[in-house]
């Protein structure tokens, strides 16, 4: 989902760039409020931004015979909700960009985009939907890390297919093509994302139930 | 729940694990992100980026210590998490000693 540095035009970078800015900021705002509130769940906060670091810097195989990472982003979503999931990406792809050479500082809006708003929103929906619908926690949980993690690489085929149109297809078939490339590879390691997602937060049920019970409070407030 | 835990870590590991033995020793497993890249310039051969990285490491070696890097904090912090959790709530369960001042959390 790393769209690398200068390959998207300069009015696309611009473009994502701003569409993102206000998520970043209300993020921002949103873990002061978080930390301010309860000082109880700091370090919970960090685990869960460590655990976008771990599951980002897996390249997995997968059945296409290529390679790709998952994102780790659902955990943070569903906790924490999904802004405060956008401060955290956004560190984790700056640390790529600079350190790794992998996504860009010209292309960081739209990985941002992609990784930090569009997949913690999916995630965090579909872990508030299904818990209202009376869904498991553990089901609750898989198919928002799993969806959350394959709805990114979806954004970023059409990020891509917007920049890029195909000659003969268009917008449409460039998307096809794109996704062919990252939505099908995505499938198993979104899978994996999943079941690692309901493993954590198995253990947080056991070891963190005071944190939990305190930001279930805290988004029952805000939601 | 260690054992559905451990369960649910095998399935992970068998997701990984089985594309290289369905593929064998030949797939090339490149990255999609360079696929990606790749598809670009056959659909619009003619584009040139207009920017580079300001640093890119100078070795694949040096690239994957720093990916390896990036695993291991955030694992350490992680298992630091864990392991604090873990020892604070069995210091809850524990009937409280008859220290003066002594207050779990």
């Amino acid at each position: 989902m790393h769209i690398m540095e200068g390959f998207l035009p300069a009015t696309h970078c611009v473009g994502w760039a701003l569409a993102s800015a206000p998520f970043v900021a209300a993020g921002a705002v949103r873990i002061r409020r978080v930390v301010r509130q309860h000082p109880e769940v700091k370090l919970l906060l960090g685990a869960s931004g460590a655990y976008v670091f771990v599951l980002s810097a897996l390249k997995l195989p997968s059945v296409t015979g290529s390679c790709s990472h998952p994102t780790g982003t659902g955990l943070a979503a569903s906790l924490f909700g999904p802004t405060v999931t956008t401060v955290l990406s956004a560190i984790v792809l700056l640390f790529q960009a600079l350190l790794l050479a992998h996504g860009g500082l010209t292309t960081l809006g739209a990985n941002i985009f992609s990784m930090g708003i569009v997949g913690p929103f999916v995630a965090w929906g579909l872990y508030r939907g299904l818990s209202a619908a009376g869904a498991s926690l553990a089901v609750a949980i898989f198919f928002a890390a799993a969806l959350g993690d394959l709805s990114t690489y979806v954004v970023t085929s059409f990020q891509l297919a917007l920049a890029f149109p195909d000659p003969a297809g268009g917008v449409a078939g460039a998307a096809g093509k794109f996704l062919g490339v990252f939505a099908v590879t995505q499938v198993p390691l979104a899978i994996s994302e999943g079941l690692l997602t309901v493993v954590v937060m198995n253990l947080l049920g056991k070891y963190s139930a005071g944190e939990l019970s305190a930001l279930s409070v805290l988004s029952r407030r805000s939601a | 729940m260690l054992r559905r835990n451990l369960l649910l870590l095998a399935a992970v590991v068998a997701l990984a694990v089985a594309p290289l033995l369905i593929h064998g020793p030949h797939a090339a497993f490149s990255g999609s992100d360079g696929q990606a890249e790749q598809l670009i310039t056959r659909i619009d051969p003619g584009y040139v980026p207009w920017a580079a990285p300001l640093w890119v490491p100078p070795s694949s070696e040096i690239e994957s210590l720093l990916f390896a890097l990036q695993a291991a904090l955030g694992a350490g912090l992680l298992g630091y998490y864990f392991g604090r959790r873990r020892a604070l709530s069995e210091l809850d369960r524990r009937p409280s000693p008859d220290v003066p001042g002594h207050a779990p959390d």
